[in-house]
């Protein structure tokens, strides 16, 4: 049995231990409010924009945008992979990465597969497989960042995109649901699936009699020439809400899992305690029977 | 009087403007053009520069736009930027680095793209500089 000591040092131990995670909980609460607010002040420009590309999208040929057409043969593959950059998320990173890993071992067993990695747990995980990177950004998920990235990245993409140097883009991140749920979505973003899947964010927007008035927008330049514009940037936005999605989540898991580890050092210290005491009751006992046995010694 | 249109200018980060105004003045990638209330719907992209719009009192206010796209309905325009600022938001110091900056850059002549990017900084500093030196 372990002396009374060490029993209280591991106490004390897993009490600071507690304190630790629970802060860390009451921090990654704090972060997921802001995250959240971020991407509830996101939704009015994705929704409007969704819904105006929408309608010009109707209007537009397919060869609109050189974005729109698929390549003959599909070799080079290029996934956007949104990690964090930090840890103590329970199973948040390796589930994203498991999902690219299984996504590459049924759908592209035979292509050339680079990847663009925004987290430091994702890039990590691809020098380690030593999968070729194109361009990683850390410090993005989690923190503060603004439309830039998405954009600056989007435009490496869709410039590469165009050069044939990758010839299929692919979206990898966390949706965020409610704070006990969040979803691990693939979705293709490039060459952009088709016109008609692009507006499911107006779905979700109430659609009032839009397909009314849009059908008479007057285009100016012409539609055909907007909708070129228009493409790249809905890949930005894409991007972004993506980030935004994967930073969220990534504060609520830590969230859950802090909030976990917090409720497993009340258990642990819970069972020591009794151990504890236990330990002082035995040490107290054994000491009375030393006290009595010496008594009656003496007066024997 | 004429009846007045709902403006909106929103970007990723938030709603920059979404009140009434009396006539409101946008860059459009055409030439500047103006609406007010029944105009006809319509859609276009915008160049760098500056939005002037009348609010319901009748002040002139101005915001800075970095490019994007406005649809206009008969009683509303939406403004859809990557980012813009009203001008009381305007870092005007920041912007004057800005263009000292792209000035710089622009000077030395590198590659192609680094033209592109240093005009683009230039003109958005410029235009910044400009609406904060409005009276």
């Amino acid at each position: 049995m372990a002396t009374l000591k060490e029993v209280q040092t591991k106490i004390v131990s897993i009490k600071k231990t507690k304190q630790i995670t629970s802060a860390m909980k009451m921090v990654a609460s704090s972060r997921l409010r802001g995250a959240q607010n971020s991407m509830n002040a996101f939704k009015p420009y994705a929704s409007k924009f969704g819904e105006v590309l929408g309608s010009i999208a109707g209007k537009a040929g397919e060869d609109a945008s050189p974005l729109l057409i698929s390549k003959e043969e599909v070799k080079k593959v290029n996934i956007i992979l949104c990690t964090s950059d930090r840890g103590l998320c329970g199973g948040f990173n390796s589930n994203l990465i498991e999902k690219a890993e299984k996504f590459i071992k049924s759908k592209l067993q035979d292509k050339e597969v680079s990847f663009t990695c925004f987290g430091k747990k994702g890039r990590d995980w691809v020098k380690k497989t030593q999968m070729s990177i194109q361009n990683e950004y850390l410090n993005v998920v989690g923190g503060k960042f603004d439309f830039t990235v998405a954009s600056t990245s989007g435009k490496k993409l869709i410039d590469s995109f165009l050069n044939n140097v990758v010839d299929e883009v692919y979206l990898v991140f966390s949706e965020f649901q409610t704070i006990a749920r969040q979803e691990f979505v693939i979705k293709q973003i490039l060459p952009i699936p088709s016109l008609e899947n692009m507006t499911d964010i107006k779905e979700k927007t109430d659609t009032k009699d839009n397909s009314v008035y849009l059908a008479e927008h007057i285009c100016e330049p012409s539609s055909d020439v907007l909708l070129g514009e228009m493409l790249p940037k809905n890949i930005y936005i894409q991007i972004y809400d993506a980030l935004l999605q994967t930073s969220t989540s990534e504060h609520a898991s830590r969230m859950r899992a802090m909030e976990n580890a917090t409720k497993a050092c009340e258990d642990m210290i819970d069972e020591l305690q009794t151990i504890f005491n236990k330990t002082r009751q035995a040490g107290i006992t054994a000491d009375l029977m030393d006290i009595v046995g010496g008594a009656e010694a003496l007066n024997g | 009087m004429a009846e007045n249109i709902f403006l909106e200018v929103v970007t990723p980060d938030k709603a920059v403007v979404s009140e009434e105004a009396q006539i409101v003045v946008s860059p459009g990638s055409e030439g500047e053009f103006g609406v007010l209330k029944g105009h006809t719907t319509f859609l276009t992209s915008l160049k760098i520069g500056k939005l002037r719009f009348n609010d319901a009192n009748g002040k002139e206010r101005y915001v800075f736009i970095n490019g994007g796209f406005s649809e206009v309905l008969p009683n509303k325009v939406t403004i859809l930027a990557e980012s813009a600022e009203q001008r009381t938001e305007i870092d005007a110091p920041r912007a004057d680095q800005a263009k000292i900056r792209a000035e710089k850059r622009l000077s030395e002549k590198s590659s192609d793209i680094d033209i592109l990017r240093a005009e683009a900084a230039l003109r958005r500093a410029l235009h910044r500089l400009k609406i904060t030196n409005i009276q």
